[in-house]
């Protein structure tokens, strides 16, 4: 069973530790600008988003890159980049219509979220569950739970 | 480690920006933030100079911790003489700025002089420079952090700015960051105003590293969340209720300083309180409180983000105050509120921000404000001078109040000249609840001894961070002692000041102690830090940098006779409430205190106490 990230803008704090895990995981260095997961502050309206790839199946990047260095893992279904390959063409942050598939000024390479190999430090890290790690086929279940509680069972008696 | 070894010095005279080594030794002996810019101010300047002269210097200072995965790990603090009390000031704020500075490359920022016309600091990773400022002086803190995002075409800066009430030289002036966090007390904002450095913005993609053993940095980082999480003040009563959880609380046990403290309970307590944040409005149905917010790192989340009532008298036909944007913690409420005898949340919350967009400390504003309400009701002050009636209890008065001291306009020159230099203007010294020229905050010392021990010591003016002995006293933490009783309060108030000397030098966040001790906060700096660090040594470390802000106050001229409270502290016993008929019994404190501390009768350090600290 594959598992995907579930976000949950709601319990978001914007306190951004995911985005520490994120880098510290990928690049051995706390610095939230390396992070492919990004947290968005909407600060008149008193809101934080976390923001990142949804590993989609259509998979544009993958399939713009001219050198096939995206690929997919059959293990936790994650896009990645292989580095070695990638020639920091930039075609795929084009075509991703989400931004999530960007360029490093640091690699030459670009970067994106890999699930962290199936065990996503930003899922680790997050103090209030915003980010959550759950059966790729069920990410709607809590949301679908949270609406069957309101339903009036007096309604259906 | 853990430090980025690098110092940034910023002259304003001939606008150079250049790099220096961090003193290695030195931060052995101060860590950073609080203890480590103290030392550098402290080789630096003469105590004796003009806080708002050129010879002043203003120090941003991160923590070794400050920018890591630490819980609460983003702190930077603001270090300088302070011109609201001669002391030396040193003003703690989270935000996200602080880690920006650091993954910036900079440990530190010193700025020195005074520029010829307005200009901000531009900081992008070993880039730094000054800018004219000319287009955004006289404008606010919002106005400033909008300006600059668009000049520079980049969503992701962090900037810190002062409003126009530090132009216009209130005394109490904060540097905000962030839109509305504050590095809040003792003026640090009127410091970089008056050397026309309006704002810092900084950017930095370097990230922090140097972890001594990252490995088990991160055992350690976790375990201690785990803690947080885990503890009922800072894993949900802060969370739900931000600070204000406090508010019926304080105001319960007697000890919630009302009306200029003529009082010590507030009957419109529960009406401002952490608990009515959440209530429905009755007239538009929504609550005060939008959400909670973390600063960079923060697990515990206390932040508070409101807003305020579309039809309320204070915001009627002006949109750009219908968003959210920082609430009120208990600090600010108590202040603006009990304080003031206003009870009226939306005008508090206005209020509040008012303090964010043009820089104003809200506990030194509103403990101002009820002093002028106090001089007025007196006959003192009349409406020749307030301009409109000035009544405890007045949230016109109030909204007005932070308006006119923000631009600077009317009564809003005397207001911003703080409490003691209010009162001391008007013929009435004794009505300033000021210790060392600064406002005391929202524990009356008559319910809660230890806290009168805590402003009256206090190296920057009254203040409840120095030693928030409330902790002990009220929830507890770390055992519960009786807020009634000065027995044992001395070296209570001297543990809990040490041991913030050391947090505040980390690059954590005070709060973090609720749940916190040094046993685990130690692991963390001792994973991350070159050198060996116990919670022993953190406590020494403590003690060391409280002994040299004392050394720095005496030679700036302050001596033991300020280590007093106001009069009406001592003398008029509190009328209502478990503290009913008692005043706060310093002088049993003091001599005990002083003799704990290794000091003279007279509040001196002693020769033999210095050296046992490496002074």
């Amino acid at each position: 069973m594959q598992r995907a990230l579930s976000i949950d803008p709601g319990k978001c704090t914007g306190c951004l530790q995911c985005e520490l895990a994120c880098s510290f995981e990928h690049t051995g260095l706390f610095n939230p600008s390396r992070s492919v997961i990004r947290v968005f502050t909407f600060h008149e309206e008193g809101r934080f988003v976390p923001y990142t790839c949804t590993q989609c199946a259509e998979a544009w990047c993958l399939q713009s890159c001219p050198v096939d260095a995206i690929s997919i893992n059959a293990d936790t279904g994650a896009k990645e980049v292989n580095e070695a390959t990638c020639v920091g063409c930039k075609v795929c942050t084009i075509a991703c219509p989400f931004g999530t598939i960007n360029y490093s000024q640091a690699t030459g390479k670009v970067v994106k979220c890999d699930l962290c190999g199936g065990d996503p430090q930003c899922v680790e890290a997050c103090p209030t569950d915003a980010i959550v790690y759950v059966d790729a086929d069920q990410t709607g279940l809590e949301r679908m739970r949270q609406w069957a509680a309101r339903t009036d069972a007096a309604a259906t008696a | 480690m853990a430090w980025t070894g690098k110092i940034l010095r910023v002259n304003l005279n001939d606008k150079t920006c250049k790099e220096e080594p961090l003193n290695r030794e030195w931060a052995q002996q101060y860590l950073g933030q609080r203890g480590l810019a103290t030392k550098y101010l402290v080789e630096e300047i003469d105590p004796k100079a003009d806080p708002l002269g050129p010879d002043n210097k203003l120090i941003f200072a991160t923590g070794p911790l400050t920018g890591t995965m630490a819980s609460t790990g983003g702190r930077y603090s603001v270090i300088t003489k302070s011109p609201l009390t001669n002391c030396v000031a040193c003003s703690n704020s989270g935000g996200f700025i602080g880690q920006e500075l650091k993954n910036a490359g900079w440990d530190m920022v010193i700025v020195e002089g005074k520029a010829d016309g307005p200009v901000y600091l531009y900081i992008e990773n070993e880039k730094a420079e000054l800018l004219p400022a000319d287009d955004i002086w006289g404008t606010s803190v919002w106005h400033t952090d909008e300006w600059l995002h668009k000049r520079h075409q980049d969503p992701l800066l962090r900037i810190a700015a002062v409003g126009r009430s530090a132009e216009q030289g209130c005394l109490y002036s904060a540097v905000i960051n962030d839109l509305h966090r504050a590095a809040g007390r003792s003026g640090v904002g009127t410091v970089m105003a008056s050397k026309n450095l309006k704002a810092m913005a900084v950017r930095g993609t370097l990230g922090v590293g140097n972890i001594k053993d990252p490995k088990r940095f991160m055992q350690a980082v976790n375990a201690a969340k785990k803690v947080l999480a885990d503890n009922a003040v800072t894993g949900q009563g802060l969370p739900t209720y931000g600070t204000q959880v406090l508010m019926n609380v304080i105001n319960e046990i007697g000890a919630l300083p009302t009306r200029n403290a003529r009082e010590v309970q507030f009957e419109g307590a529960n009406e401002i309180s952490g608990e009515a944040m959440h209530e429905p409005r009755p007239t538009d149905g929504k609550p005060n409180l939008v959400t909670n917010a973390g600063c960079f790192a923060c697990t515990i989340a206390c932040g508070r983000i409101s807003t305020v009532d579309k039809g309320h008298f204070s915001v009627k036909n002006k949109p750009e105050y219908w968003g959210a944007s920082g609430g009120l913690e208990y600090e600010a409420a108590w202040a603006l509120g009990s304080d003031t005898g206003v009870d009226d949340l939306d005008a508090l919350t206005y209020a509040n921000f008012i303090c964010n967009e043009d820089g104003m400390d809200p506990i030194s504003f509103g403990a101002t404000v009820a002093a002028a309400m106090e001089l007025y009701g007196r006959g003192v002050l009349t409406t020749e001078q307030t301009g409109i009636p000035f009544d405890f209890g007045s949230a016109e008065a109030l909204v007005k109040a932070a308006e006119w001291v923000a631009t600077g306009e009317g009564f809003g020159k005397d207001l911003g000249l703080g409490s003691k230099r209010l009162c001391e203007k008007y013929g009435h010294p004794e009505l300033s609840m000021t210790v060392k020229g600064q406002e005391f905050p929202a524990y009356d010392p008559r319910g809660i001894q230890g806290m009168g021990l805590t402003y009256a010591t206090s190296n920057r003016g009254a203040c409840h961070l120095r030693s928030y002995t409330v902790a002990s006293e009220v929830l507890g933490i770390p055992e519960k002692t009786d807020p009634l009783t000065a027995e044992g309060k001395p070296a209570l108030v001297k543990a809990f000041q040490d041991a913030t000397g050391a947090v505040d030098s980390s690059g954590l966040c005070v709060f973090t102690t609720f749940a916190w001790t040094l046993e685990d906060i130690a692991p963390q700096i001792d994973a991350a830090c070159e050198g060996e660090w116990t919670p022993e040594r953190l406590l020494e470390l403590g003690e060391r940098v409280w002994n040299l802000e004392r050394q720095f106050n005496l030679a700036a001229g302050i001596t033991g006779a300020d280590d007093t409270l106001p009069k009406r502290l001592l003398e008029e016993p509190a009328a209502t409430g478990p503290a009913k008929g008692l005043v706060n019994k310093l002088d049993e404190m003091l001599p005990e205190y002083y003799q704990l501390r290794g000091w003279t009768p007279d509040g001196v350090p002693t020769p033999e106490t210095l050296q046992r600290l490496g002074l």
